[in-house]
């Protein structure tokens, strides 16, 4: 057993590549090691800026013989059978046995694997490991790049270490042969290192200050910094993006802090974080009080001859040059009102067949007053106190929940148009076009310079958010209607132009924007989703329709009056078909964007709420009663549903139900639904299940109530008759007032009566009048419990 | 020898530079003149574009002048320039020490690498407008960018082979570093001490301000404010044209400098500001087929001699 060193040396490998360049290099050398037979024990995989490397412990010095036999024709087979079975064992004609099988003379060919030298099959694992290895980007060089079968790597590879026990593997590849020795750091160590074995390896390179070992590295920076912060009366903001990237940049990290200008921090520190974040690389460091101080910790890869005071001061005087570039930008921005700069919006294209940007802002503004008249976005929100982001600036002025409590709502609906018409100005400011993730956020500091009223300010602020799971909600009501106008004309916008994401591919990102507008409903407004597409969809017509005026009419309309049911997704989908041709175009997209999109809402919300832990099918059943479009309500059905199945009761009703249902099922009885004509005159496209039969299936069902039976029940037949009267009206009320919880104790109050009434009655009687009534009754029941869901969606 | 010890690159502008000449003349570089031409980058310079090109071997350096209109700040930034030097170093094929090399000449002009932290930061480079890409890196000197290093992959749509390596070093960066002067104004042109500069400058030192500031004043003023956009316009349709005429005549390098003329004609109307965001697109893209058209032609044209020398080799 030996242990097995590989090195490959390059120029510097980009940071961002090395952790799955290691993790390429154990797969590869997996593969390798597996084909050949050769088993082994741990492996380790490190890597620095001009290196990677792996040890491998315990491997056998050979493999093992084998001997495998394979099965060929029988003799006397054609010679083109015989031939094709020896090229593809590669053996001879002589070389074959003949044996018997079951009473025939058969051709096998029997092939002894010796068993091979380890360093051999590494010889030649090496070279493949090279040549198949994946990087995300990778070069040519050098003189051998004359051809473009040259090797190719992330950057120039310039040597191999490859070691079994101490003896050298040799091979080459690329005109690059391995030899037993390294180089260290690049400017702490001159010339060769030699390496005896895997063992003395990483202590080698310690001493040419090379720290191989990556986690080595990221731990010394992440104590570092912080010991740096912590020496000059300082927190490290910590960062493990940063810590990472910079264990990844050297092979002697040293942690140094310098100091920046004070007068630097009037700039936003949003904005002083980024710049030395993604510019420099640098953390930064907290006060006392949490605020940002004016020190930043670099990570030198040397020790410098003078304890890192020059390095020090270079680095800070990048940073103050970078800062003044930002501050430069943050007053000059300040010098022009931001409904200024959103005038210059009107010369960026927001998307080809949407308008400018100035056109959406346009859009929005009109959607955030409407969501605030229409009673959707109220003036004081659900929850006492407003969430807002992580700047303590907001939280300073306070008062948002205050004044907005105040307002009445002619007075929100200024804000929330005010705040949408500024919300995309900060887009042509200087610091967003360097900084494009600041979005959002200098336009709120903006809006605060210029003493706008603080809930404008929050809005433009936050009015992305929430910009993924987990991302913080917004609740102020300004934001509120801007943030959701935002989205929904983004969302409504791109399905009705045809932009729809299809597969994987999402480039306007609308299924964040889709949980987003769900994420903000649920946090307690009352809306039909039907109702604010049809809205966000108007002003889009306008223009979407422009060239068709006698389309546009109709499609407003339409747009206005759609809801969400299975119905009418289908009808908006047939006209779609029937429009199809160039001039109809953009008003097939219409009718079939309008159809898809609530599709495309219910799709995320199961998605979301299988993420969040509730059973699928459990939301199915939900989502087949169809015809909803208030999401608050359809959550509290699931959550209601998803409590009672976890009772006894919901198991037990569960199991009565399919009992009942495949009763049904079996006699083929559709019971009163079944009476219902679904032909002719009626819309084809009506489906069962249809929300709009219901009232009709419930003017049949008194009907059928009332009516008396030809017969005397049985007692557990008048027993579950009794429970329906008394709990069909509980059920419905409760569902009237949305209180699903005490639906589902309506429902659960029918179990016994229907455990009794299967254990006692007989469905099936001889005359047709009671096999009829209990049949009947059976539906009644099923019906009953589709009022609260749909229970044959339900599994177990 | 003589001459190279009585250079002091750590306090001279120019002793920098002719430091530099003397490294790469002495490892092999042809040292080149800056092309007459106004361009964006070094990279423009026909030694760059067009001979990384074609298998031959080619090793040059030279000083381009660089212009950006768009960067002009009328003098008033201390490091931000509309024209400036670059350092172009070309080493085709790219040879095995090329960052040993690179690290070398550093040390001439005063960076020791003991105490200054240098690193080789991921940087690729693409110019669509040259149909040409590359990996390498922007190095760092204590965490300011002072050279951008490329090994070119591909070159006017062609793969590079071989591959060439590319050195563009920014001269006034590296010179305010190495003079610790924070404002690019304040670099030394020259020796300040010089005792052998003859006539009016005898004994006094000239600046960087003294030679570019009121030209970057003016320039900045012209580029923003004066240029005659109808004549920018017009100029932008001739050299379109003559880049066109002159590829139908085969002369492809006589087109290749239209294509620069256009080049920076476009940078004109975008630093006047009157070319509207679509059209930026479309201006781009007619730059862009002047550029690859001369590099194709180029390569059409040599790959008969190409071909002559490197029998196996092809575009």
């Amino acid at each position: 057993m030996s242990d097995f060193l590989l090195e490959l040396r390059c120029e510097e490998i980009p940071a961002r590549m090395q952790a799955g360049a290691r993790a390429e290099l154990q797969k590869l050398f997996a593969r390798e090691m597996d084909a050949a037979g050769v088993s082994v024990g741990e492996v380790q995989v490190w890597s620095t800026p001009r290196r990677l490397a792996l040890i491998a412990k315990d491997l056998p010095l050979a493999t093992e013989a084998v001997r495998e036999e394979a099965k060929g024709p029988p003799v006397g087979a054609p010679d083109a059978a015989v031939d094709g079975f020896c090229n593809k064992n590669g053996v001879t004609r002589d070389q074959l046995e003949e044996r018997d099988v079951k009473g025939r003379a058969t051709w096998f060919a029997v092939i002894e694997k010796p068993g091979r030298a380890t360093s051999e099959v590494l010889a030649a694992a090496i070279p493949a490991i090279i040549r198949d290895f994946s990087w995300p980007k990778s070069m040519r060089w050098g003189a051998a790049s004359l051809s473009t079968e040259s090797i190719k790597w992330v950057r120039p590879l310039s040597g191999i270490v490859a070691l079994l026990g101490d003896e050298l593997v040799a091979c080459e590849v690329g005109g690059i042969a391995s030899g037993p020795a390294t180089r260290g750091h690049r400017f702490h160590a001159s010339g060769e290192i030699a390496i005896a074995n895997a063992g003395d390896y990483a202590a080698k390179l310690h001493a040419a200050h090379v720290i191989v070992d990556h986690e080595e590295r990221q731990d010394i920076i992440r104590e570092g910094a912080a010991k740096a912060a912590a020496d000059a009366g300082l927190t490290l903001v910590a960062d493990e993006g940063l810590v990472i990237e910079n264990a990844g940049l050297t092979e002697w990290p040293v942690p140094l802090l310098g100091r920046f200008d004070e007068g630097f921090l009037d700039v936003p520190p949003e904005v002083i974080q980024l710049t030395a974040r993604v510019n420099q690389k640098y953390f930064v460091c907290e006060d006392a009080q949490g605020k940002l101080a004016n020190a930043f910790v670099c990570t030198a890869n040397i020790v410098a001859s003078d304890g890192g005071a020059a390095i020090v001061d270079g680095n800070r005087k990048v940073l103050a040059a970078r800062l003044s570039d930002a501050r430069f930008f943050w007053e000059l921005d300040q010098k022009t009102p931001l409904a200024v700069h959103a005038e210059k919006l009107a010369r960026i294209t927001f998307h080809e067949k949407l308008g400018t940007v100035a056109d959406k802002v346009e859009r929005v503004a009109k959607l955030a007053r409407w969501l605030v008249e229409s009673d959707i976005v109220k003036p004081t929100s659900v929850r006492p106190e407003p969430v807002e982001g992580p700047s303590s600036l907001s939280e300073d002025k306070g008062g948002a929940s205050t004044s907005s409590a105040r307002a009445d709502i002619a007075e929100l609906a200024d804000l929330a148009e005010q705040a949408a018409r500024l919300c995309k100005a900060d887009l042509v400011t200087e610091m967003v076009g360097e900084f494009p993730e600041l979005q959002g956020l200098m336009g709120g500091y903006y809006a605060e310079k210029e003493g706008l009223p603080q809930e404008v300010a929050d809005a433009i602020r936050h009015h992305y958010k929430p910009v993924g799971q987990g991302d913080e909600v917004p609740t102020a009501p300004v934001t509120v209607a801007v943030s959701l106008a935002d989205k929904l004309d983004t969302l409504v916008g791109f399905f009705i132009v045809g932009e729809a994401p299809t597969g994987s591919k999402d480039p306007y990102a609308l299924r964040r924007a889709v949980l987003a507008v769900i994420a903000i409903i649920r946090t307690g407004l009352r809306a039909n989703l039907a109702n604010l597409v049809g809205v966000a969809a108007q002003p889009i017509l306008d223009k979407w329709l422009a060239g068709s005026p006698e389309h546009l009419a109709h499609a407003k309309i339409y747009a206005r009056d759609f809801e969400w049911s299975p119905k009418k997704q289908a009808e908006a989908r047939d006209i779609a078909e029937h429009t199809r041709g160039a001039v109809a175009f953009p008003r097939q997209m219409f009718f079939a964007g309008l159809a898809d999109i609530a599709d495309f809402f219910a799709d995320r919300l199961k998605v979301q709420q299988r993420e969040a832990g509730v059973r699928h099918d459990l939301i199915d059943a939900v989502f087949a009663l169809g015809g909803e479009d208030d999401l608050v309500r359809l959550l509290a059905r699931v959550h209601a549903l998803q409590s009672f199945m976890a009772t006894e009761d919901g198991t037990n009703l569960l199991a009565g139900y399919k009992r009942a249902a495949n009763i049904l099922k079996k006699e083929d009885w559709h019971g009163i639904e079944g009476e219902i004509a679904h032909t002719g005159e009626e819309d084809p496209l009506a489906l069962v299940d249809d929300p709009d039969m219901k009232a009709v299936i419930a003017a049949k069902m008194t009907e059928r109530h009332a009516a008396e039976l030809s017969y005397t029940p049985e007692k557990a037949e008048k027993a579950l008759i009794d429970a329906l009267d008394a709990a069909e009206p509980k059920a419905a009320a409760a569902i009237e007032a949305e209180d699903f919880g005490a639906a589902m104790a309506a429902l659960a109050s029918l179990r016994a009566p229907i455990d009794a009434f299967f254990e006692e009655v007989t469905v099936n009687d001889t005359s047709a009048a009671k096999r009829s009534s209990r049949l009947d009754l059976l539906a009644r029941f099923r019906v009953a419990v589709h009022n609260v869901a749909d229970f044959s969606r339900i599994e177990g | 020898m003589m001459a190279e010890t009585a250079r002091n690159p750590q306090t001279s502008f120019q002793d920098m530079i002719l430091t530099l000449h003397d490294f790469w003349s002495r490892n092999g570089c042809l040292i080149l003149q800056p092309y007459d031409m106004r361009m964006g980058a070094g990279t423009f310079h026909p030694a760059t574009t067009l001979r990384a090109l074609g298998p031959e071997p080619w090793n040059a350096a030279f000083v381009q002048p660089c212009r950006r209109p768009t960067d002009g700040r009328y003098g008033e930034n201390p490091n931000r320039l509309q024209h400036y030097y670059q350092y172009q170093v070309i080493l085709k094929p790219s040879p095995p020490n090329i960052q040993e090399l690179y690290l070398e000449s550093l040390k001439l002009i005063g960076i020791d690498p003991l105490a200054h932290d240098i690193r080789f930061v991921e940087d690729d480079w693409e110019s669509p407008t040259l149909g040409a890409w590359g990996l390498g890196w922007e190095v760092w000197c204590d965490g300011m960018e002072v050279t951008q290093f490329t090994y070119f992959q591909q070159m006017g749509g062609f793969d590079c082979k071989p591959v060439a390596g590319e050195l563009t070093y920014g001269l006034e960066r590296l010179a305010m570093y190495i003079q610790g002067v924070d404002n690019v104004y304040d670099l030394n042109f020259n020796t300040p001490s010089s005792s052998e500069a003859v006539g009016q400058q005898a004994g006094r030192g000239v600046s960087y301000g003294d030679v570019f500031l009121e030209n970057e004043k003016q320039m900045s003023k012209w580029n923003f404010e004066v240029a005659d956009t109808a004549a920018l316009f017009d100029l932008f349709e001739k050299a379109e044209s003559e880049c066109k005429l002159s590829l139908e005549n085969n002369v492809p390098i006589a087109a290749y400098e239209q294509a620069i003329e256009a080049s920076h004609v476009f940078n004109l109307l975008q630093a006047r500001g009157v070319i509207s965001v679509q059209e930026r697109a479309s201006y781009m893209g007619r730059v862009r087929d002047l550029a690859r058209g001369s590099c194709e032609k180029y390569a059409e044209k040599l790959m008969p001699e190409w071909q002559a020398k490197y029998p196996e080799w092809s575009l």
